[in-house]
């Protein structure tokens, strides 16, 4: 018996993994022409895994206060070995993460896959994707420059707006009446610590609720599977499908390199809270949408603050979206019509309200 | 008992809302603007007065007389009535409260009460004590019935707004003539850096007519006070032309290289003997001055290349997300070192230019290094990714290939299998 045979043995005697991971070999793929999305959330996973392992990298170096947080950060790109591969590997697979993150719940939102039994699988998922947002919103201002910090200032305004609660949750988000060191080591702290620990949870709770429920199927190839029983076709998930989403992650890793090598994330300059803040400011692109929803609404809508009005909008429209397999089931046979309007125009609205966002001076 | 206590209390509430009423109405109440608002012409007065005075709490009366609030005794004989107030009365009538600092002090105490006597020595004041009526007088520049604070941008004497007002009389040519005085000074200062400064990046501390020639007290600079009024503001150019040998010789100080009105941004061409450089105009090539004046240029053209190249690296090193803030500020150091050489030429001696040019090679040439090091490790990096590229390249392909034999390994299990089956069905 050779060595690695040995130390399976112990194991296996101790921990009967086989047993363990039993649930894996049973676990199936549904095989048909909407497969590929399937990849997505193995995707996302991944970059999420790419962010802990280069967040930790960057832990090495980064020093959360107001006076050493830029030189830092510079001292990572510029001194550190590879450091600059960590950093921008870092805020790229952030971006992408997010990217995969919506691109999966359009997914699952367009496929009906959050029809009973997955109704709570939906809601994790959403939970999940909250989280990812505010990886992003405390992860921003870590490195202190300029851009971040105004946008961060525009950000926990916009927090502050909110009725009754508003303006407490501003003080708390940044430590203080204004943004200040107070707020950079509360994002750090946001960041590195309290998000981790939930979405580590919550991507447990995730998994676990995939594994009991399975991988769902479109609609119309269920339907078609039950009058073709013949055509059903699965693949097992360990190690057929695992291996290709292997593929995925590995070309994504590549890409991730490339990206972090031709268009390293730039750090811009040092944020002064004293000077103006620079014309044409802008959040990351993954909240223009709101910030241009924000903009074109008129100061007073029907003698309600605008602004107040779309925060409520927003909060109201998310709640709705993280309530739909609910509000399908209540609104009965054609609850399902009634969704896939909503998310063509809850698609239509986010791109569209983006790319605004982005042209706007 | 309560409906009485009640009805008390309202017939006080509306007494006291009348007598308020009636206050505030006779304040307000102008029977001069009454029928001036409504005239045409020169009689005509905005019924909504925009005027300092107005919101100070004068009235048309403290300069015309008369009495603002009855109209039957408006013009009344011992009301004081002026009516129409002459050119010649302007200056003295406006000096009767702005020359009197007791009166003064009660709006503003730190307002200036001088404007009268600073007028009277001015060469509009002297022409205007000679009985020319052509000159400026206090409302020609400050306007009559809707005078600003000079810090309100529509006032006629804003900074931004001073060159318009001066130019109303000394852009035309006709008026100008009987003074030997050229019109074209505003056409000119509109072609400088100064207006540029002023006008289209609105800095309000550029100079404007006024800053140069005064404004109560306007009297143009002399020949030889010309350096004394620009070093004002340029304390070193003025300090090292004090140093030169062009000190003794230069009739119009300053003006003679940069002009009076129309001062052009000078670049490194100014200096030396090429077309257009201010040198070429006394120095040739032969003389000793014409070969410092083309060995300064020379020297200043050198290193701005030397500076211009090494930030054309640094923009590019940027572009490509490069962190090149340290260098940048290395770069502003020589930046810096190029700027006092030019000062300096106003000593007109090469050997000060090159001091400072000398002290800003060491960071232009860091900075130049340091773009050309972020070059080397931009392209290091993309070459670097290939290793990973090739080796993630590879895998793929490997998982490809093994997913595609283990997929027909167990595909041809299964076909056996189902051979076996049915071998053992039959």
């Amino acid at each position: 018996m050779d060595a690695a045979a040995r130390v399976q043995t112990w194991i296996d005697e101790r921990f009967n993994v086989g047993e363990l991971l039993a649930p894996l070999r049973e676990k199936t793929v549904p095989v048909h022409r909407y497969s590929q999305w399937y990849f997505l959330g193995g995707l996302t996973l991944f970059l999420f895994a790419v962010q802990l392992c280069s967040g930790v990298l960057l832990l090495l170096y980064y020093r959360p206060s107001a006076s050493e947080a830029y030189e830092s950060v510079q001292n990572i790109t510029n001194h550190v070995q590879f450091g600059w591969l960590v950093r921008s590997l870092h805020s790229w697979s952030a971006n992408l993460m997010v990217f995969c993150a919506f691109a999966h719940m359009f997914s699952v939102a367009f496929a009906r896959a959050y029809r009973k039994p997955r109704e709570l699988t939906w809601v994790t998922g959403m939970f999940l994707l909250f989280l990812v947002l505010g990886f992003g919103f405390s992860g921003y201002l870590l490195p202190w420059n300029t851009r971040a910090y105004f946008a961060t200032k525009v950000g926990t305004e916009v927090a502050g707006q909110v009725p009754v609660v508003g303006h407490s949750m501003m003080v708390l988000l940044r430590g203080g009446e204004d943004v200040s060191g107070a707020t950079l080591t509360r994002f750090f702290a946001l960041h590195v610590a309290i998000l981790p620990a939930l979405a580590i949870g919550m991507v447990m709770l995730h998994l676990l609720l995939v594994q009991k429920f399975g991988t769902s199927v479109p609609v119309s190839v269920g339907n078609d599977w039950e009058r073709n029983p013949h055509r059903r076709k699965e693949m097992k998930f360990f190690p057929n499908f695992f291996l290709r989403e292997l593929i995925g992650w590995y070309i994504a890793l590549g890409l991730l390199i490339t990206l972090a090598a031709f268009f390293p994330w730039e750090l811009g300059t040092k944020a002064d809270p004293f000077s103006p803040a620079p014309p044409g400011i802008k959040p990351e692109w993954y909240f223009l949408a709101q910030f241009q929803t924000l903009k074109l609404i008129p100061a007073k809508v029907f003698h309600m603050d605008g602004e107040v009005l779309g925060i409520l909008g927003f909060g109201l429209g998310g709640a709705l979206w993280l309530g739909l397999p609910f509000i399908e089931a209540l609104l009965g046979p054609r609850g399902a019509r009634y969704v896939r309007v909503g998310a063509v125009f809850v698609l239509t609205y986010l791109a569209g309200m983006s790319v605004v966002g982005y042209m706007a001076r | 008992m309560g409906n009485l206590k009640a009805t008390i209390c309202w017939r006080l509430l509306g007494t006291v809302m009348l007598l308020a009423s009636a206050l505030a109405s006779a304040q307000t109440k102008n029977v001069c603007l009454d029928c001036h608002s409504k005239l045409e012409g020169s009689l005509k007065v905005a019924a909504e007065q925009a005027d300092v005075h107005g919101h100070k709490g004068m009235s048309c009366d403290i300069c015309h007389g008369g009495n603002t609030q009855d109209e039957a005794r408006a013009k009344a004989a011992g009301s004081g009535f002026r009516g129409h107030i002459s050119r010649e009365q302007i200056p003295e009538l406006c000096g009767s409260c702005h020359a009197d600092v007791n009166y003064m002090t009660r709006f503003n105490p730190s307002l200036r009460t001088d404007q009268l006597a600073q007028y009277h020595i001015s060469v509009h004041g002297i022409q205007f004590a000679k009985g020319d009526a052509h000159v400026a007088i206090c409302t020609d520049c400050h306007g009559a019935h809707e005078i600003r604070p000079g810090s309100d941008p529509r006032s006629l004497v804003h900074p931004l707004n001073v060159a318009q007002t001066c130019q109303r009389c000394h852009s035309d040519a006709t008026l100008m003539k009987p003074y030997r005085i050229v019109a074209t000074q505003f056409a000119d200062y509109t072609d400088s850096v100064h207006h540029e400064a002023m006008v289209l990046r609105g800095d309000l501390s550029a100079p404007t007519c006024s800053t140069c020639h005064g404004s109560h007290g306007a009297v143009p600079p002399g020949a030889g006070s010309v350096a004394n009024v620009c070093s004002t503001c340029h304390v070193l150019q003025a300090q090292f032309f004090d140093e030169s040998p062009h000190k003794a010789v230069f009739a119009e100080g300053c003006a003679t290289c940069h002009t009076s009105h129309r001062i052009k941004h000078p670049d490194d061409n100014f200096v030396g003997l090429a077309a257009g450089s201010a040198c070429g105009d006394c120095h040739a090539a032969d003389d000793e001055s014409g070969k410092v004046a083309e060995a300064i240029h020379d020297r200043l053209h050198k290193f701005e290349v030397r500076v211009a190249d090494a930030r054309m690296l640094l923009a590019r090193a940027e572009q490509s997300g490069m962190d090149v803030a340290e260098a940048q500020v290395v770069l502003g150091q020589a930046n810096d070192a190029l700027t006092k050489a030019r000062v300096r030429v106003h000593t007109a001696r090469l050997a000060k230019v090159n001091a400072e040019l000398d002290a800003g090679l060491k960071p232009a040439a860091a900075a130049l290094s340091a773009g050309e090091a972020a070059m080397k490790e931009r392209a290091f990096r993309r070459k670097v990714v290939l290793v990973p590229g090739l080796a993630i390249l590879a895998v793929v392909f490997a998982l490809g290939f093994y997913i595609r034999e283990l997929e027909r390994s167990e595909a041809e299990d299964q076909k056996s299998g189902e051979q076996t089956d049915r071998k053992l069905a039959a």
